[in-house]
Order: structure tokens, then C-alpha cells, then sequence
């Protein structure tokens, strides 16, 4: 049993920024009504921050108006934010301001294709509107469970894995291990070896003994050649530097 | 329930045959019912090793064609009892092979026999996959040299995927590595992959290491299984792969380079 009633804990929360450019009532509700009815579900119930950093003037009465069109449209404000255009009402609204973060606009890294489409429409409808929708997005990469490969790869075989790569056996010469992200081998490493095959540059490749034939990551290859005259027969990791195959050992 | 094990390489020309009859007389000694199947059909060799080649009447495929009985292809060998041969057909090609005509065949066999070597053809097609098919045992017959274990380990994964206990997820075929044709002298001259090249790069554990001699040649020109020529080295590694292989401990033998004797060097030996 725990010895305390509660915990403390950061979160981050994905929520929808609504940007106001000028507090017109009447389109806001038209434009923000349109772009609800696009895609209700994901605007149903979702938490809203309303941003007023680009909006010259806006009294308090105006804002609180705002506040209820886009309760009534079933979405609930959880917090307003200025920047530097602080308005003069700001000590006396009752919605939390919140600080500024850093919005990554519509920079959506690993969310599904859907919804990337989704914030797509949305932004090429919003341009010539008063109100522009963002969505902070926290960075949640789905997490892919790692192959776990326990015996050997040996020559003409070719093991592929979404996520990472774990061979707890040798790569034989003439073999291949191909991964969307990491590949690790805890065994000797002679055949081929291909990590972010879909572009990831960040994937690395580790591996025991490197006497590989091949490394690649992200399409960037290195040959046995110029490996040998890095690191070899020794436990090494590759990454990408600059667009640059890094061999280092470990 | 009969062991099947194929003798196997991928490679041709390292020693498989020569090793089919050596372990199969081998194991035919030590009192187990053995039957050596030639799968090369077309290449019909393990024959003329086992000196029975004037006996075949019908063979391996005569007999998936149901053309013939088992009792009337399978070949008693003269020398050593409870051991069988069954010839693999001159003048058919490896399409003969069905596997259900195979799985059938094996059947029958092993309701007979303990043990049934399968002697695979050499590459990776489909005669070679229809000798690996069926076993619960593998012996992978490598040459001390580079293209020999890379198809060595090739043909390991092949019996990794496409056997039949691979596709039924059952417990993965036993494997072992016998090493053929190994020249101490060669080796320290670094003329040759080591054992331990080999073991290495292939890792799977070593049940022989069969010196080159001249008596291989010898006994197989004449017909009969080298394992039979007690006073040969490669004899007696291949007796010792036979004990290791039912599961005994034997110090490896002959591996290191033999200092000629003082009279020998004097004679010129």
C-alpha cells in the first residue's frame, strides 16, 4: 500500500490553439463552426487555449463572448495566452492565462496519416479566415515492439523489423537485417546492415563485432572498405553525423 | 521413432557422400538398424562407395512411384549387418523427388530402422531441400575454406526455414559441423581456414574434424566406407564423429601438425 494520498506529476497534454485575429463574433462562429463539421470528432469535447498574441485590440467582454461561442460549439477553454500583447482585462478574467510554449506549427512528426490530413485542410482553409486552428501536438512516437531474432541470421536471409532490431546471434556474410529504426547485434556483424530504412536519421546500429559488408542508415552507406579502416572486429556503433556515417567504438 | 539426419553442405565435392557412408556404417556398428538414402538423384554416387553398385535393381524413385516395394530396392550391405542402402535413380531428375513421396517413403522406413541418413545433393534447389526436409538431425559437411562455409551457412538457414520442423514450429533441427579434408600443414601455413575459422563463422557445435588422406580416395575407389579402414586417420576421426554424434565426449584428434620422427627424418620420410 502507498504511504501517500497522492502524487505530483508533469503531463503534456495535446490540445487545440485557436488563434484569434480579430474578435468579429459572427465569423468566428461561422468559420469555427465550418471547420468543426469538417472533423467533429476530433473537436468534440477537445481542450481549447485561446491565443490572442495577434489580435490588436480585445476587450474582456469580447473575449468572454468568444469563451462561450466555443463552449456552445463543445469544446471546453482551458486557459488563454498573450504573449507580449498583454490586454489591459488580464488580471481579471476568470480563465487561467497560461504562458507561452513553444507551438510547433502544424509540424506533426508521428501522429497517423489521418490526422495529419485532417491539420492539413485545416491550415490551407484557415489562411484567408480570422480564425487559424494549431494544434500543439506532443511528440508520441507509437512505440513499435523490437524484433527479438535469437538465432543466427545466416547467408541469404533477410530479416526486416518496423520498429528495432535485436539479433542475440551473429549476422553471417551474405546475410541482411533491414529496421525502421535501430538494429543492435550482440554477436558478430559480417553481412549487411540497414537501420531507418524508412528515414530515419537518428537510428543507429550497434553491434558486438563490426566486420560488416554493408551499414547503412537512412539510405547514407558505408562499405566494408572504408569500415576497415575505422573500427574493426571491435564493438562499434554507426550513426549519422551531418549526413556523415559516424563509426565509433563502444 | 526413427532419427532422420541429413548429411548436407550446400557446397559439392567437400565430402558428403563419403561422409553419408562413413556415419551410416558407423552407426550400423554400434548395433542401431541404419538406411543411407542417396537423394542425388541423377548423380547416383553413394553406390559405388558402399561397393553395392552390380546389386541395384530398383531404386528411390521406383519405389515413391510405387514401380517397386522398399524390400525390393533397399540393398543389404555385405559388410556390416542392420545396415541398407537405397539407391538413387541414374537416369531420373530431381522432379522425381514428390514430397509426399518422400514423407511416405520415410514412413515406411522408419518403422523399421533407428536411424535413416539422407545423402543430400549438393546445392540449394530442390533436391537439396527434399534431403533436408524431413530431419531431426543435420550434419553440415564443410571444407576448411571460405566458399565451402559460406554455403555451409546458407544451407543452414535453410534448415532454419524451410524444414519441415520450421514449418511446424516445432523444436529446430539438431546441427552439427564436420569438418572434411582438414590439412594441419596448410593451416599453420595459413593456407587454410583453422577449425576454429570455421566454428566461428558458423557457430554451431563441431562434431568431427576428418584429416585429408589419402586413404579417403583409396576406400571409396574401392567401395568400401573409409570408417572400415581402422588403420587411417581419417578412419578414426570418423569413428570419433560417430561417438560424438550418439551423444559421447571425444578428444579432438589429429588437428595439429605432426612432427616428423628422428628415423623418419633420417629416412626421409
Amino acid at each position: 500500500m502507498s504511504d501517500i494520498s497522492f502524487r505530483l506529476k508533469g503531463s503534456v497534454v495535446t490540445t487545440v490553439l485557436l488563434e484569434i485575429h480579430e474578435p468579429i463574433l459572427d465569423r468566428i462562429r461561422i468559420d469555427l463552426t465550418q471547420k468543426i463539421e469538417q472533423v467533429p470528432h476530433f473537436f468534440n469535447q477537445a481542450p481549447v487555449i485561446v491565443d490572442l498574441a495577434k489580435c490588436r485590440t480585445i476587450s474582456l467582454d469580447e473575449f468572454e463572448m468568444i469563451v462561450k461561442l466555443i463552449r456552445d460549439l463543445g469544446m471546453s477553454v482551458i486557459g488563454w495566452r498573450a504573449k507580449n500583447n498583454l490586454p489591459e482585462w488580464a488580471e481579471a478574467s476568470s480563465i487561467p492565462q497560461l504562458p507561452d510554449s513553444k507551438s510547433r506549427d502544424m509540424k506533426v512528426s508521428s501522429v497517423s496519416d489521418e490526422v495529419s490530413k485532417e491539420v492539413g485542410t485545416k491550415r490551407s482553409d484557415t489562411e484567408e479566415s480570422s480564425v487559424i486552428v494549431k494544434k500543439i501536438i506532443e511528440e508520441k512516437r507509437v512505440n513499435q515492439p523490437a524484433k527479438v531474432i535469437t538465432r543466427p541470421v545466416r547467408s541469404g536471409q533477410q530479416v526486416y523489423a518496423e520498429g528495432d532490431l535485436i539479433v542475440l546471434s551473429q549476422v553471417s556474410a551474405g546475410a541482411e537485417v533491414l529496421a525502421d529504426g535501430n538494429i543492435h547485434v550482440y554477436g558478430a556483424l559480417r553481412g549487411r546492415a540497414l537501420a531507418g530504412v524508412r528515414g530515419d536519421e537518428q537510428a543507429r546500429i550497434f553491434c558486438k563485432s563490426l566486420e560488416a559488408e554493408l551499414v547503412s542508415i537512412a539510405g547514407n552507406f558505408m562499405l566494408s572498405d572504408s569500415l576497415q579502416n575505422n573500427v574493426w572486429k571491435e564493438s562499434a556503433q554507426i550513426m549519422l553525423v551531418d549526413d556523415n556515417l559516424e563509426v565509433a567504438p563502444l | 521413432m526413427a532419427k532422420i539426419i541429413v548429411v548436407t553442405s550446400g557446397k559439392g565435392g567437400v565430402g558428403k557422400t563419403t561422409s553419408s557412408a562413413a556415419l551410416g556404417t558407423g552407426i550400423a556398428l554400434k548395433g542401431h538398424k541404419t538406411v543411407i538414402i542417396d537423394f542425388d538423384v541423377g548423380l547416383r554416387n553413394l553406390d559405388l562407395i558402399m561397393g553395392c553398385e552390380r546389386r541395384v535393381v530398383y531404386d528411390f524413385v521406383n519405389v515413391i512411384n510405387k514401380e517397386a516395394t522398399l524390400n525390393q530396392a533397399l540393398i543389404k550391405d555385405k559388410r556390416t549387418d542392420g545396415l541398407y542402402i537405397l539407391p538413387a535413380s541414374q537416369t531420373r531428375d530431381k522432379d522425381a523427388l514428390t514430397l509426399e513421396g518422400v514423407d511416405a517413403v520415410l514412413k515406411e522406413l522408419a518403422e523399421e530402422f533407428d536411424y535413416i541418413i539422407c545423402d543430400s545433393p549438393a546445392g540449394i534447389e530442390r533436391g537439396a531441400q527434399m534431403a533436408l526436409y524431413f530431419a531431426d538431425v543435420a550434419v553440415v559437411v564443410t571444407n576448411p575454406e571460405v566458399s565451402s562455409v559460406r554455403d555451409s551457412d546458407r544451407i543452414l538457414g535453410i534448415l532454419q526455414s524451410k524444414s519441415r520442423r520450421a514449418e511446424r514450429g516445432d523444436a529446430p533441427i539438431e546441427e552439427h559441423l564436420l569438418i572434411t579434408r582438414y590439412h594441419p600443414e596448410r593451416v599453420s601455413a595459413g593456407e587454410m581456414l583453422s577449425v576454429e575459422d570455421v566454428e566461428e563463422i558458423l557457430a554451431i557445435p563441431l562434431i568431427g574434424v576428418i584429416p585429408e588422406s589419402e586413404s579417403v580416395l583409396k576406400a571409396s575407389n574401392q567401395g568400401t566406407p573409409v570408417i572400415l579402414e581402422t588403420e587411417s586417420e581419417a578412419g578414426l576421426a570418423y569413428t570419433d564423429a560417430v561417438d560424438r554424434l550418439m551423444g559421447e565426449e571425444r578428444p579432438m584428434r589429429f588437428l595439429d601438425v605432426q612432427r616428423k620422427g628422428f628415423f623418419k627424418r633420417l629416412l626421409g620420410g
